[in-house]
């Protein structure tokens, strides 16, 4: 009895500097979120219920009307354009990026870095006058169309510029890297001596990506796949570009509506539903990464 | 000249660099069919270059490598029928115990019946059965090991390579998986190739066995022909414990500077110049007057129940003289003794530089 009250005791003191350690290494994370996260979101939600201003800003008159209006064929028609052009993004960066993540891990440890600092270079530049450089490419006067017409591919030139497909061309661009990265990073980590056990044991190399490779780095390319799709989705500068105005995606609409039409609240409710919609994105990722691969690397 | 056992495998004037390491340097053996055979060697000697030339992971620099008469250099390591169980496991992290080990017999499209109950079988055999649905990382390490033995015999190949297969198991479970593998190897009929660091497992277990130095084969012998005739002082040293005198030749043994001659056996080796004598701790005993013998001291003696050591010095060496006695021994510490030996048992070996220093 007396022997257990002052082990209690220290349990308990233990307990507290735990949470005293915890609240020092979380700490700045959590108020930053809270501060830089949560307030926006905060003040985007309240400002959805209200009614517009007429120069901007908001009118404290609650209504749902901002939420009807969202559901305008016109709108939604949007946000599924943009979806789809976030989501080929997705699937096109995924394409491209595993196999130059894998054939960057397989390289010799000197060439690695080397080429990994290539992957990176793009952000050196900033993003508004790297997308602009592709106008100078997709032009109808543009170095591509002058190649091909040189070279008597084609006779007339091209329409390649204000379409969906530049749009996704330069979303592409923008974040390859950032689906390259997390793969490489989980890609290098795999145990060679694994896929060597799986030939052993019968596996072709199709078959021991698929039931090795391929789940081991699932973690990276969700992680990759989140990297793109989310900015992919909300991006307006790309669309706006390239895009011109046909393709609209909604990072401009959210923009228009705050800028331009100077109607805060639908602007909020455009911005509340991608937020909704990023979510749902998470949570199926968070279902596929726990069947694929829950503690895959120990 | 046909020779009554079959060879399955044949491996000529392997040589294998890693850069500028040579790790294997013109290796010629046969293995033969359903034999047990141990490679045996101190660390960094080839023997994992060996058995990855074998499994199709490396390709060797030069040489040739047979099965059952066929080329095996270019077969792909998944169409091979040799299994390879890792020095490092290299378990599939995200598959539990039972689809680890059922991963090799689903690539052979097996029924689903029959995978299941040759994986359950295994699974015994290893002692594992109530382990089937644990991932990699819940086991310890010699689980670990027992698992990729189990996926590796699970297969029944012609060939079966094993990687220091038994070294993290403890004692008792680990004398349990030698009586285990031998009766699998008569069972299944099928030929070990098993590397260990470990003489007495190698001695107990294998047919023959294979000495290698740096990345040269020293002998290849049956177990007691290695211990009995060593080809060299090399491996006189490496296997069992042994009593080494250095010397010039003479006709009856060695001449020592300081003990004279000491008498042994050069089964009709043709040597010359500078010699080894090796006297095995068992072959010396305590001389009665008026034999030749040689004078020591008593350093130490050790009982182990069954048998003892005595420990003996001999003025101006350094090296101990180990020499051991069934039973108890009256020697006391401190006490003068003269051994002797029996010269047919002592063997004369030519100079080798490699011999660990005395
Ligand atoms: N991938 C590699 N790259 C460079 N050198 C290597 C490589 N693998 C092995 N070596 C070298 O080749 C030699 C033989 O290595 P090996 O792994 O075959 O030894 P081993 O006999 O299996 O040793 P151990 O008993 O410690 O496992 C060593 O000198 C080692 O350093
Ligand atoms: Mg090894």
């Amino acid at each position: 009895m007396t022997s257990t009250i002052p082990t209690r005791v220290s349990r308990d003191s233990e307990k507290r500097r735990d949470l005293l350690e915890r609240m020092v290494l979380q700490g700045p994370g959590l108020l930053f979120i809270t501060i830089f996260m949560a307030t926006p979101i905060t003040l985007v939600a309240i400002y959805s219920i209200f009614q517009r201003g007429r120069f901007g800003g908001i009118v404290y008159k609650a209504t749902t009307e901002n939420f009807t209006r969202a559901l305008d064929p016109v709108y939604l028609g949007v946000l599924t354009d943009s979806l789809k052009i976030a989501g080929i993004t997705t699937i096109l960066a995924i394409a491209i990026g595993y196999p130059t993540a894998y054939a960057i891990a397989k390289l010799p440890t000197k060439w690695r870095s080397i080429a990994l600092v290539l992957v990176v270079m793009p952000f050196w530049t900033n993003f508004l006058i790297r997308t602009y450089s592709w106008i100078m490419l997709f032009n109808r006067e543009g170095l591509l169309n002058h190649a091909l017409l040189k070279f008597n591919i084609i006779h007339t030139p091209l329409d390649l510029l204000y379409t969906q497909s530049a749009v996704v061309v330069g979303l592409l661009y923008g974040y390859l890297p950032l689906m390259i990265l997390p793969l490489y990073a989980s890609i290098e980590r795999l145990d060679p001596q694994l896929g060597e056990a799986a030939a052993n044991l019968g596996a072709t190399r199709t078959r021991a990506f698929f039931s090795l490779t391929l789940p081991l780095t699932a973690s990276g390319l969700i992680a990759g796949s989140i990297f793109v799709f989310i900015p992919s989705l909300g991006n307006f500068i790309v669309p706006e570009l390239l895009g011109g105005g046909k393709t609209v995606m909604v990072g401009n609409l959210i923009r228009d509506q705050f800028l331009k039409a100077r109607d805060w609240p639908f602007g909020s409710v455009l911005a509340l539903s991608v937020i909704a919609l990023v979510f749902i994105f998470f949570m199926l990722q968070n279902a596929v990464e726990k069947r694929f691969s829950s503690d895959a690397h120990d | 000249m046909t020779s009554p056992v079959k060879n399955l495998i044949e491996i000529k004037n392997l040589t294998h660099d890693y850069g500028s390491v040579r790790a294997l340097d013109n290796v010629s053996l046969e293995i033969r069919e359903n034999e047990f055979f141990a490679l045996l060697g101190p660390s960094g000697c080839g023997k994992t270059t060996l058995l990855r030339i074998l499994a199709g992971f490396e390709t060797p620099l030069e040489g040739s490598v047979t099965l059952a008469g066929q080329d095996l250099i270019s077969l792909p390591a998944n169409k091979r029928p040799i299994n390879l169980m890792f020095q490092s496991y290299a378990l599939f992290p995200h598959m539990n115990v039972g689809q680890n080990v059922a991963y090799g017999l689903e690539r052979e499209k097996l029924p689903k019946a029959e995978i299941k109950s040759r994986v359950e079988e295994v699974l015994k055999t290893v002692g594992l059965q109530d382990k089937v649905k644990a991932r990699p990382s819940q086991l310890s390490g010699g689980q670990r090991q027992r698992v990729a033995l189990a996926r590796a015999i699970v297969k029944r190949p012609k060939l079966l390579l094993l990687d220091e297969p038994l070294s993290a198991l403890d004692r008792k479970v680990r004398s349990e998986m030698q009586l285990e593998l031998k009766r699998l190897q008569l069972e299944v009929g099928i030929t070990f190739v098993v590397v260990t660091h470990d003489q007495e497992e190698a001695m107990s277990m294998a047919d023959r066995i294979a000495v290698m130095v740096e990345g040269t084969v020293g002998q290849v012998d049956t177990p007691v022909d290695l211990y009995q005739r060593p080809a060299t002082a090399y491996v006189g040293d490496f296997i069992g414990e042994s009593n080494f005198f250095d010397g010039i030749i003479v006709p009856e043994g060695i001449k020592h500077a300081s003990l004279g001659v000491l008498p042994g056996n050069r089964y009709g080796k043709d040597i010359s110049g500078e010699a080894h004598l090796l006297i095995r701790p068992e072959d010396l005993r305590l001389a009665v007057s008026g034999e030749h013998s040689i004078p020591t001291m008593v350093q130490d003696v050790q009982f182990y129940g069954g048998a003892s050591t005595l420990v003996l010095s001999i003025e101006g060496r350094s090296a101990p003289i180990l020499m051991s006695q069934p039973g108890a021994t009256s020697a006391q510490r401190g006490a003068l003794v003269n051994l002797t030996w029996d010269p047919l048992k002592a063997i004369v070996l030519p100079r080798d530089s490699r011999r660990s220093a005395l």
